[in-house]
């Protein structure tokens, strides 16, 4: 089995780390030993945490490359060696990785890419939260495809989705995105540390073909160096990698397993938190920082009196649409707080039967409880 | 391997080259110099970008090959070098996808002086896309971007990159085909940064237009119009030739 339980390579224990930090110790736990980046505020603690786990365990490479393009290219041509890669950006940033995101999605190269969120579009504020990208990591690049896409809302949070993230990365050959923002990536809270952490290294299999069309998993994975001349590429392919650029039938079976191997696991990949959703009249959904205004305000409303449930996505792509609609289907209204325009608002909306109410902040304050208790209560 | 036909990928023949094409020149000479070097399969990983000219490596060479995005093959490469230093690591690509796209990675692959080899297959435009000006385009030639004649003066890759910190810096055409593998064996071998400006020829689009539809009319041209640099001083006298040799 490539699931295997290890100790922590670092030392477990409750510590005060700031959210860029522990997502760079929870990747490097679960084996990152490939890091590419360049610069950027909010995320450039990242590179900086990585740097000093690599080099007080003398295990590791990391590289600055000359912008963000180089750097995700790195990280796949590193990756196809069979060491776990890893980079972390912001807006503009991940705005530049995207060609190249789309060529790890085609050739399935194990990935994981943390997008510190910061306010846009362009330069925006650099030093200031946003939740904009919501959809921007879902539909970067061109073409059909499904992603993952992680959303914590805690240090201790971005340390487990820095291990979970390369365990679904590795799992179903894809990239996985671990979005989080400026508020909760330069928080400093105590996390905990456990002793042991379970991993999930790649299935790598010599003679197997690169590519795969099955449409309910990933294949395993051959490796550069194998000796068995593999043919990569990002046109498209045939299973062995033989390039077949005329063939709609080729085509349509490569994006079926893209779509399939991730869509048919949605159960084991898609991840919430919910609390009183039981009795709930009314439910408060979010994610990342604005769900922890969103659970502040639930509690309060409970306190009240008022049935109000809670709904985290912890991810939000894949969009498990068929547990989504069970879970909320009968709320009367569904309240949306979100730093953005309501991209998570209008996923919902077309999910639910009930009335979708966005709170949306586009400045770049994070929403607070009052202000959601406030809307909720005006709008009962 | 004994044999260079042992490096190529025959049962993807035909190549998907228009007949003539000066890449699969390029294609023998890599070959050619991976078997007098005595290279296993597995000791060698081949990059490449988008255009004719990544397809050279891929699928031609009978290797691990990784088939990138357009312009970004060093990027990929120096990933693959950092995490397997043991690899020997080829990129081949075009003179638009290494030197216009690729351009910032190319100077930084050469500062840094990584144990990278390009091979920069340079037919002075863009064949695939049908024949538009590159940075290599001469003043004055015609491309389908450039239909009166190309306005811009172009870029002399092979001296900035050897100005970048590159290890070893060699320019010849498809048309001195000794030569060429010798440089590509050189490359190789030379610790650091190795950089092989392949002068190609595309019958096809700037041929057509520029020198000779013709295939051999078009390696002779090649021939006729090349000096050796170290037969040259005044930049006058060179300014319409090509210049070859170890810079
Ligand atoms: C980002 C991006 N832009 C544009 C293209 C289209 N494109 C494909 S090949 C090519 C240029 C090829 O020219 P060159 O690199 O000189 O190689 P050649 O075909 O001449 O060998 C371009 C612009 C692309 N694939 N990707
Ligand atoms: S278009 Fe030019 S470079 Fe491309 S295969 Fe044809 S001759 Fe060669």
């Amino acid at each position: 089995m490539p699931w295997k339980r290890i100790k922590l390579p670092i030392k477990p224990g409750r510590f005060l780390v700031q959210g860029d930090e522990a997502v760079a110790d929870g990747a490097f736990c679960a084996g990152m030993r490939f890091y590419a980046g360049y610069p950027i505020t909010p995320a450039s603690e990242v590179i900086t945490r990585v740097q000093e786990r690599f080099e007080e365990s003398g295990e590791g490479v990391y590289f600055q490359g000359e912008d963000e393009i180089a750097s995700i290219a790195a990280c796949i041509g590193a990756s196809w060696t069979g060491v776990k890669a890893m980079t972390a950006t912001s807006g503009p940033g991940f705005d530049l990785m995207v060609e190249n995101l789309g060529y790890a999605i085609f050739t399935e190269t194990p990935l994981v890419i943390v997008d510190v969120q910061r306010a846009g579009p362009s330069t925006g504020q650099a030093a200031r939260p946003s939740q904009g990208d919501y959809h921007q990591v879902r539909y970067a690049t061109h073409g059909d495809y499904e992603i993952i896409v992680l959303t914590p809302w805690s240090c201790q949070e971005l340390f487990e989705f820095g291990i979970r993230a390369f365990n679904l990365a590795e799992r179903y050959r894809v990239p996985v995105i671990i979005l989080t923002d400026e508020a909760v990536g330069h928080l400093r809270e105590p996390v905990v540390y456990p002793e042991e952490i379970d991993v999930f290294d790649r299935e790598h299999d010599p003679d197997a073909p690169p590519f795969s069309f099955d449409e309910r998993d990933a294949g395993p994975m051959p490796l550069i160096g194998d000796g068995k001349a593999l043919l990569i590429t990002g046109s498209t392919h045939t299973e062995a990698g033989k390039r077949v650029t005329q063939d709609p039938e080729i085509h349509r079976k490569i994006v079926k397993h893209l779509i399939g191997k991730i869509q048919h696991n949605v159960s084991d990949i898609f991840e919430s938190h919910e609390e009183f959703i039981e009795d709930a009249e009314i439910v408060i959904a979010s994610y990342g920082i604005s769900a922890r205004s969103g659970f502040e305000a639930v509690k309060r409303l409970r306190e009240k009196g008022l049935k109000v449930g809670f709904f985290r996505f912890k991810v939000i792509w894949p969009l498990w649409e068929k547990y989504v609609r069970e879970r909320l289907s009968g709320i009367k209204k569904i309240f949306v707080p979100e730093m953005n325009a309501g991209h998570l608002s209008r996923e919902l909306e077309r999910l639910v039967n009930g009335e979708v109410i966005s709170i949306s902040e586009l400045g770049t304050n994070i929403i607070t409880p009052e202000t959601i208790v406030k809307e909720v209560e005006a709008r009962l | 391997m004994k044999n260079y036909m042992d490096w190529i990928r025959t049962d993807y023949f035909p190549t998907a080259f228009c007949a003539g094409c000066g890449h699969g020149i390029i294609l023998k000479a890599i070959a050619k110099a991976l078997t007098e070097l005595e290279f296993k399969r597995e000791e060698v990983v081949f990059v490449s970008g988008i255009g004719c000219s990544g397809w050279i490596p891929s699928p031609y060479i009978k290797a691990d090959s990784i088939h990138t995005t357009h312009g970004r093959a060093l990027a990929f490469a120096t990933g693959v070098k950092l995490a397997r230093p043991d690899l020997t690591v080829i990129v081949v690509g075009g003179d638009g996808d290494i030197a216009s796209i690729g351009g910032n990675h190319l100077i930084h692959a050469a500062r840094r002086n990584i144990d990278i080899t390009c091979i920069m297959a340079d037919n002075n435009n863009y064949g695939m896309t049908g024949g538009q000006y590159s940075p290599t385009t001469p003043q004055g030639a015609k491309t389908t971007t450039s239909r009166k004649g190309h306005v811009e003066p172009p870029f002399d890759v092979a001296y900035m990159v050897k100005a970048a910190g590159a290890s070893y810096v060699a320019r010849y055409t498809v048309a001195h085909f000794p030569q060429l593998v010798n440089a590509i064996k050189k490359a190789i071998t030379t610790p650091g940064f190795s950089f092989v400006q392949a002068i190609s020829s595309c019958p096809t689009h700037f041929g057509r237009r520029n020198i000779s539809q013709d295939p051999y009319e078009y390696l002779d041209y090649l021939k006729k119009n090349s000096v050796n640099i170290k037969n040259v001083k005044e930049t006058d006298e060179i300014r319409n030739k090509i210049t070859i040799g170890e810079f």
